[in-house]
C-alpha cells in the first residue's frame, strides 16, 4: 500500500524527515510513534499527497504522488490532526459536502451519509450544527467523513489526542471494526496504549529518523526487559540506592521519586533487594510496556 | 461496516486532472452560502443604493442646477450610477476575497479539508473565485435593477454593463486572493481597505471625471483597474462607448484577473502545499 525509500522532507535548513524507509502492507494497522517534532505529521502529509517529498522515492497504492495525486487521494481517507470540519454546517451536511469533493453523485452520498452517521453513532445529531458538539463527537464526525469514499487506506494523525477516556475507547472500537473490514490503517500517536491496542506494526521516530521498528511485542522484547521493578525509597535522592543495586538488573534508571530496575523477573529482583537489607517504601513489579521502550529510545527530556 | 468491505476491490472511478474539479469546490461554497444569502443580498446592495440616492439625487440636484449643469451633459445621477455599479463590484469582490479566504486557510481549514480529497490547488482557487464571481453577479444585478427602476440607468446596454462590472470585480478578486493567502492576521486587510480600496472608490472616476484631478493623480487613476471598470460600465449605459475603447478597458481588466490568478496559484501553493 505504501512504499517509501529514503523518504526525506526538508523545510529550508531543517530536516523534518530524514531518509526513512517504510513498507505498509494491505490490511495491517501501522503506527508512527514519536515525540512532538519527530517528523510523524510531515511523513503523514507526504503519504497523504499534500506535501511533496524533498527526496527519496514514495509510492502509494502503486502510484506516484507527484503525478497521480488526485487519483491516489481519491482512494485515501484522511483524518487530520486538527479537525477541519465546517462548524457552521450540520453534521450531515459536512459529510455530503465532503462526498462531493470525490465526485460522488448526490444520491450516492446521501445513502452513504446515513450509513456513516450510524457507524459513528451520530444519527441522532445528524441535523445539529457542528460547532457546539463535544470534541469526541467532532472527532467521530471527522472519521465518518474520511470514510465517505470507501477508502482503501485510512490515514489518522493523532486520532484521539485531547479526548476523554470514554471517547477514546469508542474511537478505538470503531477503528477496530474498520480494520476488521479490510481497511488499511496508518496512524500517528504519542499514546503508547493506543499503539499497543491498535497497531500490528509500528516504527518509533525521533528527530526525523526511524529508531526502532516491529510489532509492539517485538519492540518490548528487543528494547526492554520482560518486567520492570519500581522502588521508592525514603530519600530525596535515589541515586545512592541505584549504586547499590546496579548488579541486580540489566539496567537501572534513576527518576526523581523512584528507581526503575529492568529485569526478567520482578519478584525475584525484589527479594534480592530485601536480602541486601534495603527497605523501600513501596515495591511494584510490572510487565514492560511500550512506554518503557519509547522513553528508553527517545529519552525522558522534553523536546519542544 | 459493509460499505468498507466493498473497498478492498480497489475499483474506484479515476479522478480528473487537477483544475478540472473546480465545480466540486464551487458546490461547497454554494452549500455554505445557502444559510446566509438573504442577509448578504440586503447588505450587498443597500449601501450602494444609499450612495446612489444621497449623491445622485441629493448632491446631484445641486450639480445639475449649478454652473456645471450635470456632468458631460448627463444628469449627475446618470453619471454616477454606472460608476457605483463598478465600485460596488470592487467592494463585494474585496470583501469576499479577504476574510473568507483567511478563514478558510486559518480558522476553519476548509482548504486543507479539500486538499485531502482529489481536489488540487487550481480546483480550490478556481472554485472559490467562481463563487465570488457569482456573489458579484448577484449584487450587480440587484443594483442594476434598482438603478433602472429609479431612472438612473436608462439603456438596454445595462445588460452588458453587468458582466462588465463582474469583470471589474474579478480584477480585484484574484490579486486579493493572492494577498489574503499570504497574510497571517487581519492587520493587512485594514491597510488594504483604508489605503487602497477607499481611495480608489473616491478617486477613480466614480463620482467625478478624473480630469478634475491634478495630472499626477490622474495618471495614477488611469492605472487602477477600477477606473477602467467605471469607464467601461459608464460607456455602455450612457451609450458613449467605442468598440476599441471598451475592448481596451476589458483587456486591461482581464490582465489583472490573469496576473492575479497566477499569483493566487503560487500563493496558495506556498501556503497550503508545504
Amino acid at each position: 500500500m505504501i512504499s517509501a525509500h529514503q523518504l526525506t522532507k526538508r523545510f529550508g535548513d531543517f530536516t523534518a524527515v530524514d531518509a526513512i524507509d517504510v513498507e505498509v502492507r494491505r490490511g495491517e494497522a501501522f503506527g508512527f510513534l514519536g515525540p512532538n517534532g519527530a517528523g510523524k505529521s510531515s511523513t503523514m502529509r507526504m503519504i497523504g499527497c499534500v506535501s511533496p517529498p524533498s527526496g527519496g522515492a514514495l509510492r502509494i497504492l502503486g502510484m506516484d504522488p507527484a503525478t497521480d495525486g488526485p487519483a491516489i487521494r481519491g482512494r485515501l481517507g484522511v483524518v487530520p490532526q486538527r479537525d477541519s470540519l465546517d462548524e457552521e454546517l450540520t453534521v450531515r451536511e459536512n459529510i455530503l459536502v465532503y462526498g462531493r469533493y470525490f465526485g460522488m453523485p448526490r444520491r450516492v452520498v446521501n445513502e452513504k451519509a446515513d450509513e456513516l452517521l450510524e457507524f459513528a453513532q451520530l444519527t441522532e445529531r445528524a441535523n445539529s450544527v457542528v460547532e457546539p458538539l463535544s470534541g469526541g463527537m467532532k472527532r467521530r464526525l471527522t472519521i465518518a467523513r474520511s470514510l465517505v469514499n470507501d477508502p482503501e487506506l485510512l490515514l489518522l494523525d493523532e486520532p484521539t489526542t485531547g479526548l476523554d477516556p470514554q471517547a477514546r475507547h469508542v474511537l478505538w472500537d470503531r477503528l477496530f471494526r474498520l480494520k476488521r473490514s479490510g481497511v488499511t490503517l496508518v496512524l500517528t500517536t504519542h499514546y503508547m496504549d493506543e499503539a499497543e491496542q491498535l497497531c500490528d506494526r509500528l516504527v518509533v521516530m525521533d528527530g526525523g529518523r526511524i529508531v526502532a521498528e516491529g510489532s509492539p511485542r517485538e519492540l518490548i522484547a528487543l528494547h526492554s526487559t520482560r518486567e520492570v521493578l519500581e522502588l521508592r525509597f525514603p530519600a530525596d535522592d535515589h541515586a545512592p540506592y541505584a549504586a547499590k543495586l546496579t548488579d541486580l538488573a540489566q539496567r537501572v534508571e534513576v527518576l526523581p521519586d523512584r528507581l526503575l530496575l529492568y529485569t526478567e523477573d520482578g519478584d525475584a529482583t525484589a527479594a534480592a533487594v530485601h536480602d541486601r537489607g534495603l527497605a523501600p517504601l513501596s515495591v511494584l513489579a510490572r510487565r514492560s510496556t511500550l512506554e518503557d521502550v519509547f522513553l528508553h529510545l527517545t529519552g525522558r527530556t522534553l523536546v519542544d | 461496516m459493509s460499505a468498507a468491505t466493498t473497498t478492498a476491490s480497489g475499483t474506484r472511478p479515476a479522478q480528473p486532472a487537477e483544475g478540472r474539479m473546480a465545480g466540486r469546490a464551487f458546490a461547497f461554497w454554494l452549500t455554505d452560502y445557502r444559510r446566509v444569502w438573504r442577509g448578504t443580498i440586503i447588505s450587498g446592495f443597500l449601501s450602494p443604493l444609499f450612495f446612489l440616492v444621497a449623491m445622485g439625487f441629493g448632491l446631484g440636484a445641486l450639480v445639475d442646477d449649478g454652473v456645471a449643469g450635470g456632468v458631460r451633459g448627463l444628469d449627475y445621477v446618470q453619471f454616477i450610477a454606472p460608476g457605483i455599479l463598478a465600485a460596488q463590484a470592487m467592494q463585494t469582490a474585496v470583501g469576499e476575497s479577504t476574510f473568507p479566504v483567511m478563514g478558510a486557510v486559518k480558522w476553519h481549514r476548509l482548504y486543507d479539508a479539500m486538499l485531502a480529497t482529489p481536489l488540487g490547488i487550481a480546483d480550490i482557487v478556481l472554485g472559490h473565485v467562481a463563487f465570488v464571481a457569482m456573489r458579484i453577479t448577484i449584487t450587480s444585478v440587484a443594483f442594476a435593477v434598482v438603478a433602472v427602476a429609479l431612472g438612473a440607468i436608462g439603456s438596454w446596454w445595462v445588460l452588458l454593463a453587468v458582466p462588465a462590472a463582474v469583470l471589474t470585480g474579478l480584477a480585484f478578486t484574484t490579486p486579493v486572493f493572492a494577498f489574503s493567502v499570504s497574510q497571517d492576521n487581519d492587520g493587512g486587510f485594514n491597510v488594504l481597505f483604508r489605503f487602497i480600496v477607499m481611495p480608489m472608490f473616491l478617486f477613480s472616476g466614480t463620482f467625478f471625471p478624473v480630469e478634475q484631478l491634478p495630472v499626477a493623480l490622474e495618471l495614477v487613476a488611469w492605472a487602477t483597474p477600477l477606473w477602467h471598470g467605471v469607464e467601461l460600465c459608464r460607456g455602455l449605459v450612457t451609450e458613449t462607448a467605442t468598440l476599441a475603447g471598451s475592448l481596451g478597458h476589458a483587456g486591461y481588466l482581464t490582465l489583472w484577473v490573469a496576473g492575479g490568478l497566477w499569483l493566487a496559484f503560487a500563493g496558495f501553493r506556498k501556503r497550503l502545499v508545504t
